[in-house]
């Protein structure tokens, strides 16, 4: 449409149907030109909100493997569409230019972090929980009594995981021997 | 709740449209506050006193809803004849042994029923493994009916005792003690019993701030005291509501990443108690005759333990129960983290949590880690826990210098909820199914790809061991399938374990009345089971709300069984009919002969109102048709609990460990058997009658902003919530801001006995001084979300926290605290350890005398 007078928009809010100004009055050529990134997704991946216990309903929008965005699930009967702050700035949460993305290891006495790559940590894991478990093993506890565990392992994390997780989580620290297996339960 | 749960605070303003009263109880006015009809500003650590105060109201005046009570409570039963209450004793329940400060619960016990108490070396015991969480869902253990008086005349019935034994909590008495008018609280009073009954219901809500007290137990315990009286348990609109912080945090319950339970609140053996199989079956409620839905236990465990050990756990090894280590006292993590302290623990795990700012006395936490060998973070940054070597405070003061400290940290990334699939459970107990959206980053993998590789390593590691300790990992039932790139194990396989399945086909079973005690199934956590039933993952589905009625039992899936409310029984009349229309929820369906309504009946669907259970019946069948509380040995709700609590029957005020005021109602200061730990590094400041608690003058209370999350691991990293919260700050009272010269939007710091933290200063009426005992009281307001990482930095208020534990389960008092309040900003380095050591020395906290925990000469010596 050619820039006339007829197009100024205060004109089509008067005279149109749109009075507020909030549709199609308030419309330019460019806003007319944008779509959704939620339209133009390859897919949707219909998910939880991860901060607090609410749950709020979230579709989450990938397109070329990447987020382009999270929003409220109207269909949840929590929610109705609906995410608080929180929940709204999720995409953040993953997107962050702060998120580590690779390992990052700190040796004894170390001023600086310096890289591992993850094979070698997950290894230098493994065989420190096979000799810590070794060193601090105990069959009995000072009284006599059997016990058979370690006091020389112990964790704290679940409340943000997935009941999946927490069940690997505490059946692999169960059959170690190590009980020291908390979460934010306890605080 | 329109602060910390803002999506769910849309109910409550859906409520209101429809003619709902909202009162907000909260030391500060928040978002909540300013959408409530009534506004309720209390004294930190005094909800006890003003739920106390409301419970004497109701039964001062008779509001109490009789029929629910005499028929769904224990109100009528009766007590042992040597109970003795804190009246007779000031502040402590008959039973209580100085030495020890534990009760004998003896004379707790429903009358003739004494020999039923935990012997007392059990319930020293008890203390210290937390297994009052264990009766707390296991309920109290009875093998036959108590002794009851329906006119509720008797004596020593509950009713009565409850009646003498809040008979001192006068309005006069909350006002002296909370600083709430007399009349505001009248108010209150009247609201919440006008607003229950027969076609009224009221429902209590509650942050888990709550639970942070030295008495958070028993202030759960007075809410469930007064919806009970009230009628309002196990119907719409009603119950009590606690607002869960993370978003599967009672999923971190139910399938325990807790040192004393197991997957379905089972309970970690410990050597006493648990000897054998038998014992442990039995001490979770599975003894022959025992009554209600714990008498299954057996199946539980086994099902249990054939999902950890397979085809390993048979009949002849008691399914290797003893492969099962055992506990033996405190293991919670705030041991743990002193025993760091002490050079114990070696190694230590952080998966999405961030102690170093999140727990209680941050320095405490850091000097912990820094005393490890190694130390593994899971983490989507470089959160306080992975870097207190290079940037903590204790760096800046010298107490950790890093070519000192010997910790090797190992910090990987992890996936985020989009970048994997699995349920989270939230908090009105609802499993929902994520969708995985794409592949995490780089090197972020999830916990199920880190536990299940860590496992499968750790036990190529021990391939051909011979000795005895490596059994339970080398005969783990560990083989998960996996898929894609980096191998990740398949959660929905996981969640099928979890579930439970018959082992010879497979077939997922629907309900744990499936589970055999003979291995033919097995289950990871019998709660949960039905959750894949018919092999369909349940939690998954999505039927849109708008298609459905308001209970929509087809969106995700709620345990047990998919009942949205417990104990719903409760909403039907003892004959089965809806108490009134208006509340109509679960019925009898006479015709049918079979319980039917809106919601999955949580009852046998078949059973009849009018069944009564034969005498020497056992299990299930002992529970009559009236019996709402199903997992309670008696089938009443507990208004007077004889079994399982450590500091008491009926919740009582204590004052909290720092306090700037006596207890009024008692002798006894504040909780006799409260959990402290007196070490150096954890002085608590004086309280009550204790010299110079005028060092610290104010009270201070920490919370959430919408804006953030608990320790900010998860919002101080994102821009746009570090945009919306930029800065720590402390909230203070104008007339506070005069007395200590603070100016808004300048700097102040707050002084505790453990540390200094400074913040801007924001002056504001949604802090308003109270008068309590004749004086005025000022409150001051943190929120705790900052420390030195992030996009946004500050200090962390935990840090001011020290460590002291409510009995029953661990948790620490970190919801009230006393304080000084200064001017401008926090000394650094030396001089601020100097600065705390000056107070301290002014409060005369120095040496190795500690203020006497008991306040009053009664209990016995042995
Ligand atoms: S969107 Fe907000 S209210 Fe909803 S679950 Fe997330 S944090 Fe909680």
């Amino acid at each position: 449409m050619a820039k006339t007078f007829l197009n100024w928009p205060v004109l089509r809010q008067l005279t149109g149907s749109d009075v507020l100004g909030r549709g199609a009055a308030a419309k330019s050529a460019r806003s007319e030109e944008l779509t959704a990134r939620t339209s133009t997704a390859d897919r949707v991946a219909r998910s939880v909100c991860p901060y607090c216990a609410v749950g709020c309903g979230q579709r989450i929008y990938v397109k070329d493997e990447q987020i382009v965005q999270i929003e409220g699930d109207p269909d949840s009967p929590i929610s109705r569409g609906r995410l608080c702050p929180k929940g709204s700035a999720s995409k953040n949460l993953l997107t962050s230019p702060m998120r580590q993305t690779t390992v990052r290891y700190r040796r004894p006495y170390g001023t600086e972090w310096e890289e591992l790559d993850l094979d070698t940590a997950m290894e230098m894991i493994a065989d420190r929980v096979v000799s810590t478990r070794r060193e601090t093993w105990q069959d009995e506890d000072e009284d006599g009594h059997r016990v058979r565990r370690t006091m020389g392992i112990a964790s704290l994390g679940g409340a943000t995981l997935d009941n999946e997780e927490n069940y690997l989580i505490k059946k692999l620290f169960t059959a170690l021997g190590a009980i020291q297996i908390e979460n934010q339960a306890r605080i | 709740m329109a602060e910390a749960h803002p999506v769910g605070f849309q109910w409550v303003v859906e409520a209101m449209n429809r003619g709902a009263t909202v009162i907000h109880v909260d030391p500060r006015f928040t978002r909540t506050s300013a959408l409530a009809d009534e506004y309720v500003p209390l004294r930190a650590g005094t909800d006890i006193a003003f739920l106390g105060g409301i419970i004497n109201y109701v039964l001062t005046h008779e509001l109490d809803f009789r029929e629910y009570v005499l028929a769904y409570t224990n109100a009528a039963s009766i007590i042992s004849e040597d109970f003795q209450d804190t009246d007779d004793l000031e502040g402590l329940f008959s039973g209580f042994n100085r030495e020890t400060r534990t009760y004998d619960e003896t004379s707790w016990q429903y009358a003739g029923r004494e020999d039923h108490a935990e012997p007392a070396q059990e319930t020293k015991q008890e203390r210290q493994t937390a297994q009052p969480l264990q009766h707390e869902s296991h309920g109290i253990s009875l093998q036959d009916e108590p002794p009851r008086d329906d006119t509720l005349q008797h004596p020593n019935c509950v009713y009565q005792i409850l009646k003498r034994h809040y008979a001192r909590y006068t309005p006069e008495m909350v006002a002296e003690t909370c600083g709430v008018p007399v009349e505001q609280f009248l108010e209150v009073c009247r609201a919440w019993t006008e607003n229950s009954g027969r076609d009224r219901t009221t429902a209590l809500v509650y942050s888990v701030g709550w639970t942070q007290h030295s008495v958070g137990v028993q202030y759960i315990r007075a809410g469930a005291i007064l919806q009970l009286l009230l009628g309002n348990m196990g119907r719409p609109g009603g119950g009590i509501l606690a607002l869960r912080g993370h978003a599967s945090i009672q999923g971190s319950t139910d399938i325990p990443t807790l040192f004393n339970l197991l997957p379905g609140y089972l309970v970690m053996p410990n050597p006493a108690d648990h000897g054998s199989f038998r014992e442990w079956i039995e001490d979770m409620g599975g003894g022959a005759g025992a009554k209600g839905f714990w008498a299954n236990a057996e199946a539980y465990g086994v099902n249990l333990l054939k999902a950890y050990w397979g085809e390993k756990a048979t009949a002849d090894n008691d399914f290797c129960f003893d492969y099962l280590p055992r506990i033996t006292g405190d293991h919670g993590t705030y041991r743990s983290v002193l025993d760091m302290i002490d050079g114990k623990v070696k190694g230590y795990f952080l998966l999405g949590q961030n102690p170093a700012v999140g727990s209680a006395h941050g320095k405490a936490q850091r000097l912990g880690m820094a005393n490890l060998d190694w130390l593994v973070v899971r983490d989507l940054f470089e959160i306080e826990s992975a870097s207190f070597w290079k940037n903590s405070p204790e760096v800046e003061t010298g107490e950790i210098v890093p070519e000192e400290c010997a910790t090797e940290v190992f910090l990987l990334p992890a996936a985020g909820h989009a970048e994997k699939e699995g349920t989270f459970t939230q908090t009105q107990r609802m499993l929902q199914w994520r969708e995985k959206a794409l592949e995490p980053p780089g090197d972020c993998r999830s916990e199920l790809w880190f536990f299940y590789h860590l496992g499968r390593m750790v036990r190529e590691r021990l391939a051909g061991s011979t000795d005895a300790r490596d059994r339970p990992v080398l005969d783990l039932a560990w083989d998960y399938p996996v898929d894609g790139p980096h191998e990740e194990p398949s959660a929905e396989a996981v969640l099928r374990e979890i579930n439970g399945y018959e082992v010879a086909t497979g077939r997922p079973l629907a309900s744990f009345t499936e589970m055999r005690t003979d291995g033919s199934t097995l289950g990871g956590c019998w709660i949960y089971t039905g959750v894949f039933a018919d092999g369909v993952n349940q939690a998954a589905r999505r039927k849109p709300g708008s298609e459905q009625g308001p209970v929509a039992l087809e969106w995700g899936w709620v345990w047990p069984a998919n009942r949205r409310i417990l104990y719903n029984r409760a909403s039907a009349d003892p004959e089965g009919r809806p108490w009134s229309e208006r509340k109509a929820y679960v019925w009898w369906d006479e015709e049918q002969g079979r319980w039917t309504g809106h919601d999955v009946p949580d009852f046998e669907v078949a059973k009849s109102p009018s069944y009564r259970a034969p005498a020497g019946a056992s299990g299930v069948e002992a529970l009559s048709g009236d019996d709402a509380f199903i997992m309670m040995g008696d089938g009443k709700g507990a208004l007077f609990v004889p079994q399982g609590l450590l500091d008491g029957p009926l919740p009582t005020h204590y004052e909290p460990v720092e306090s700037l005021f006596r207890n009024p109602l008692y002798a006894q200061q504040a909780n006799p058997t409260r959990l402290e730990y007196r070490r150096e590094e954890n002085r608590m400041n004086p309280g009550g009658a204790d010299a110079h608690t005028d060092v610290f003058p104010f009270v201070f209370t920490t919370s959430r902003l919408t804006e953030h999350h608990t320790a900010g691991g998860m919002s101080r990293y994102l821009q746009y919530l570090s945009e919306l919260q930029p800065e720590m700050f402390v909230e203070v009272s104008p007339a506070l801001a005069e007395e200590r010269g603070l100016e808004h939007l300048g700097w102040c710091h707050v002084v505790t006995a453990r540390a200094a933290i400074e913040g801007r200063v924001m002056v504001t009426e949604r802090l308003r001084p109270l008068r309590v005992e004749g004086r005025t009281v000022h409150q001051a307001w943190l929120p705790y979300h900052w420390g030195s990482g992030g996009m946004v930095t500050g200090d962390s208020a935990n840090d001011l926290l020290g460590i002291v534990l409510d009995p029953n389960v661990l948790i620490q008092e970190s919801k009230v605290g006393t304080c000084d309040v200064r001017s401008g900003r926090r000394p650094r380095g030396q001089a601020l350890l100097d600065l705390v050591a000056e107070y301290r020395r002014r409060a005369g906290l120095v040496g190795a005398t500690y203020p006497p925990v008991l306040t009053t000469g009664k209990g016995t010596e042995q």
